[in-house]
This record gives C-alpha cells, structure tokens and sequence, in this order.
C-alpha cells in the first residue's frame, strides 16, 4: 500500500497537476517533502511510495534525498533550528551567536537537546544577509526564519515552543 | 530615490494586495502586451530598453527571449528565484513585498515567447514566499488573468511554483532546470543551450526575479522612457544587496551607475566609527575583492563596465563592505568553505578543488599552516579557474586569486607564527 498516496490522496494529484503528464519525475521534490512533513526526516517507505508514483526507482529518489540539504534521511528534533554562519552573517557575529546559543542549550552544534525538540546546526547562506545574525526553523512541514536575533530572543522562542508542545501533550492526554 | 520603480512596496501601502496593486496601475501593462501587441514588438520594445538579466550575468534580456526558435514547440519560462548567494537578498524582498509586479513581468516575459506553462523555481529555504506566491496565483486565476482565453484572447498561461532544497548550484541556470525535472542539480554541458533545448527539452527562457519585476514599468512607460535611468550601457534601476560592516544593510534601489560611495554613506549609514573601508566585494561571495587603496575608489560607478574597469564584476550586485578589521585570510576561508560545501561534484577541477582550497584557507585561518600553504593555495586556485564546468567553480576562485596577491600580509600574519593552540590563535574579526 502507498503510504504517501493513502495519507495525502489530494495533495499528491495537486502535485503531479502541476507537470506535464509524461514528466512525473518533476514530482519528486515536492513530493519529499509531503513525506518529510510529519516526522522531519524521509522514512525509507517514502523512497518507494515516491518511486511508484513518479514512476522511477527508489534509488532515482534516494539519490534526490542524497544530494538536496534540505531532505534527511536520519530524524533529528523536531524543530532543526539552522544559523547562518557564512561570511556577510559572521561579520555580523553570527559565529559569536551559534556558540553562546549552544552553550546557553547545553548542546554542541549539530546535536539535538534532550527533549528531542530541537537540534541546531550551522547551515550555509540564506539569503538574510543584512538581519544576521539569524535562522531558519525547519519543522511541522514548513520553513520559518528567525532575524535580527539575540541569544535571548532565541532561549525565549524556543521557551514558547516548549510550552506550546507541553499544552498539546496535556491536551491530548 | 524619490519614487521606486521595483522596490514600490516602499511607497505604497499594501501594494502585495490585487485590489491595491490594480489601483496602482498592475496589470496595465500585461494587458497592453496581450491585447494590443504581437510578441515579436513586445522583444523588440524590451531590446531597445537594453534590460540586462540582474541575476549577475548582465546579459541583454530581450536578445535572449529573441534566441528561441520558432518552430520547436512548447516554449517555457522559468524564472530564477534561487537566490543563494552569499550576500543577495533582493529577489527575496520582491517576492514577498511586491509579489504582483513580479508575476506581471513573469506573465509578460512568458507571452513574449508564447510560453503557455511558466515556473517559478525557488530555493527551498523560501517555503514561505512559495505559499504565498500560490496563494496569489490563484487569486490571478480567479480574476482571469491567468488560465486559458486570458482577457478574451486566445492566450492560455499558467503559472506554478517549484521549491528547491538547499542547493546554491541550482541558481545555475542549467542545474536548475535538472532540478525542475526531478534530477540532481548538476549543471548540462552546453551547448545545446536552454534556448533551444531547456525545460524537458523543450525552448526555455529563465530570468531572474529582479529582471521580470522590470518588465511592466518597461512596457508601460516604454524603451525610451526606461534609458534616461542608469547608464548608457547599463540603462535602469538596480537592487543593490548591501551586507558586511555598514550601520544600515539592506536593500537599496539605485540607478546603475550610482557610486559605491552614495551606496555605502548616503544610504548605507556608513561604517562604524572610526572604521576605514579596507575592501569591497561588489558581487557576493563569488567577487574578486576590491582592494579600497584609495578614497576616489569608492566614487566607481557601480554599473557593469566601471566595476568591472577596476578588476572585478557588479554581478546581482550584492555589495558587501569589509573595514578594517577583517582579516582577508579569514575571509577566504569563508567563501572557499562555503563553494566547497556547493560544488555538484560534477566536474573534477571544482570537486577536487574546492576541497583542496578548504583543507589549505582553514588550516591557514587556523593558524597552522607554513608560509608555503599560501602559495601552495594560489596555485591550486590558478588550477581551477578556466577549467571548471559552470561559474560556481570559476566564482570559488576569485576571492582566493585577488586575496592573496593583493592582502598577502593579512596570510603571512597566521603562518608567521608558530603552530598555535586553538585557544591562542588570533581573533580575525571583531565580530
């Protein structure tokens, strides 16, 4: 059973709507991020669910996962919290800011907190130059950026989203 | 400037919403291309206005519509909206604040080649802008001026966005469009060009955000009307991205031809106190570095002939300032480390050497390197360049090449020294 076709029959067709009929390969960008949006991460059913309907081979679609940044094959937290380190941002102290965030959170760039919330890591340009330092949230299926940051405003965001998350569990419980 | 031709988000209110935009004259233009005009006068028009692609190649926009040919069918645009350069973020500012007036020059540019189905591919990290820009589409679809018989002609467009996933090879021109069919962003040997053989192999137009946000002013006011702006040879308005060491970064929208000067004090709210200019890098990460060895240097005409007069190229215009405190061995290990992590690995020379550049720039930035690293790095540089598939291998080099010969001081100063711990090594920025 495809998964992914089962979870999200509308969303897939609106997807394949978007390219001609005989070039469904085009497909399989958005369409990893469909499978990524839940867990953050391309579980390795996806591959083939994704293969099936764009009529490649898992392969074809792993190697997408492969080459693209912003597709993982591994689950990290669930918010992946990505600072802009490169140079117009580090001249702007974003370095100075990756370093006391991670220091403030108890956790080495790259590593994801406890809680399995969030993991922070350095990421390469993105295209917020003049609001560094800065980063993009990456998480419940979208992207969000965070400019003009302190290490303050980061702490209390992530603050927020704890809470957010506790309210939900309590909520669902 | 008193009143902005692409920037006009800054002028009038809510002008990202269709009642807002229309009030303002949107879509005026689109319907005079579609209702009283034949593509071929709509090229010609946008030709004699002498637009060049903003995206950093500067190449003349209506010449390159005018390359597809006419008997090899269906034509697609696509426009660039990959915007990764290490200090761009113009089209960014577009798309989100002004995002009709773009679509309107991404409609005009697609009846001009008589494109029926246009994308917009976007860097994955713009997930935002991409809801919206649907969001937008949509509401153009409602109106009727996108979908099929538009404004009761025969012309049928539509428009779909296509996010990429974190890939600064991509804004290369050939990758993207192997990205859009669903492969690896790995740029095509060329030719066949895009303009014949491009989106599935079809005739293919790509420009960038900020050319097609230049097309309805253009067809509305007309080519005349656009070459008293700018220069000569670089007629119009330009986004210039300003980042690095200035009080006040952002987006500023000038003419071509405005000085660096006028960019970085007048508008820019110049640098810190007591900070000199020491270099500029007027395209991003990819620039060859200006070397600011004297004050009249800063009054260059930031256009495409006079940046490139003095050594170095305007590109998408992505100005960034260096004062004095950056040390210019620290920097190159910046922008290597950064090309390393973006080469497509499809070519050897930029694969291998990009990788080679980064073990020697942060092994010299690092302060353990002997004072033969650097040249061991030139020459590893001179290697690359000329011989690499596509311009990002190309780009990779330029801060290297012009880093070392003319700051080479700013490299002796770590190799001088003796190995140093971590802890000890010297701090390279005040950052």
């Amino acid at each position: 059973m495809n998964q992914l076709l089962r979870n999200y029959p509308e969303e897939v067709q609106r997807i394949l709507a978007k390219y001609p009929a005989d070039r469904k390969r085009s497909a399989i960008m958005p369409l990893l991020y469909l499978a990524q949006r839940k867990e953050n991460y391309v579980a390795r059913q996806a591959l083939n669910d994704i293969a099936e309907i764009c009529e490649v081979s898992s392969t074809d679609v792993a190697s997408i996962v492969g080459f693209y940044t912003l597709y993982y094959d591994q689950p990290a937290g669930r918010y992946r919290m990505q600072v802009c380190t490169d140079m117009p941002c580090a001249l702007r102290g974003a370095e100075k800011f990756l370093h006391e965030l991670c220091e403030r959170v108890g956790i080495k760039e790259g590593e994801t907190t406890p809680d399995g919330l969030f993991t922070i890591e350095a990421v390469k340009c993105l295209a917020a130059c003049h609001r560094a330092p800065m980063f993009q949230v990456q998480g419940d299926g979208g992207i969000a950026f965070h400019e003009n940051q302190t290490v303050e405003i980061a702490l209390a965001w992530m603050d927020e989203v704890r809470a957010r998350v506790k309210a939900e569990k309590e909520a669902a419980a | 400037m008193s009143e902005h031709i692409l920037l006009r988000h800054r002028d009038i209110a809510n002008i990202d919403q269709l009642d807002v935009y229309l009030k303002h004259g949107g879509f005026e233009a689109f319907k005079k291309a579609v209702t009283t005009m034949q593509p071929a006068d709509l090229i010609n028009e946008v030709k004699s206005s002498g637009l060049r692609g903003r995206g950093g190649a500067g190449f003349p926009t209506g010449v390159k519509w005018s390359f597809l040919p006419t008997n090899l069918w269906p034509h697609y645009v696509v426009c660039n909206a990959d915007e990764s350069e290490p200090g761009t973020f113009k089209d960014r500012e577009i798309m989100e604040s002004n995002p009709f007036q773009f679509l309107e020059g991404l409609m005009i540019a697609s009846f001009a080649v008589q494109a029926n189905l246009s994308y917009v591919y976007l860097r994955g990290e713009f997930w935002q802008i991409a809801e919206m820009l649907d969001g937008k589409i949509a509401e153009l679809e409602k109106a009727g001026l996108l979908g099929e018989n538009i404004l009761g002609t025969s012309y049928t467009l539509r428009l779909h966005t296509h996010l990429g996933a974190g890939a600064y090879i991509c804004g290369e021109e050939t990758a993207l469009l192997e990205s859009l069919e669903g492969k690896l962003g790995q740029p095509r040997l060329r030719p066949p060009f895009p303009a014949v053989y491009g989106l599935f192999g079809k005739p293919t137009v790509i420009n960038n955000v900020e050319t097609l946000t230049n097309l309805p002013p253009i067809v509305e006011k007309g080519a005349a009307w656009y070459k008293t702006l700018g220069t000569e040879k670089s007629p119009g308005v330009k986004i210039f991205s300003l980042s690095g060491c200035v009080n006040k970064p952002g987006n500023y929208e000038l003419p071509l031809g405005a000085t660096f000067r006028e960019l970085i004090y007048t508008h820019g709210g110049g640098l810190a106190e007591g900070r000199t200019v020491k270099g500029i890098m007027p395209a991003g990460a990819s620039s060859s570095i200006i070397k600011v060895t004297q004050d009249s240097l800063l009054d260059t005409r930031m256009d495409y002939e006079a940046v490139a007069a003095i050594g170095s190229q305007l590109g998408s215009a992505s100005v960034i300032v260096l004062d004095d405190t950056v040390n210019m061995a620290w920097l190159v290990s910046k922008t290597v480390n950064f090309f390393k992590h973006e080469s497509c690995g499809k070519c050897t020379p930029c694969r291998e050497g990009t990788f080679w550049m980064n073990r020697l720039a942060s092994r010299i930035a690092a302060g353990k390197a002997a004072p033969q690293d650097v040249d061991l790095l030139d020459d590893v540089a001179k290697q690359i360049a000329g011989k690499c598939l596509c311009a990002l291998g190309e780009f990779s080099v330029m801060a290297v090449t012009t880093g070392i010969s003319q700051f080479r001081a700013d490299f002796d100063q770590f190799t001088a020294q003796p190995a140093q711990s971590p802890a000890e090594k010297p701090e390279p920025v005040s950052a």
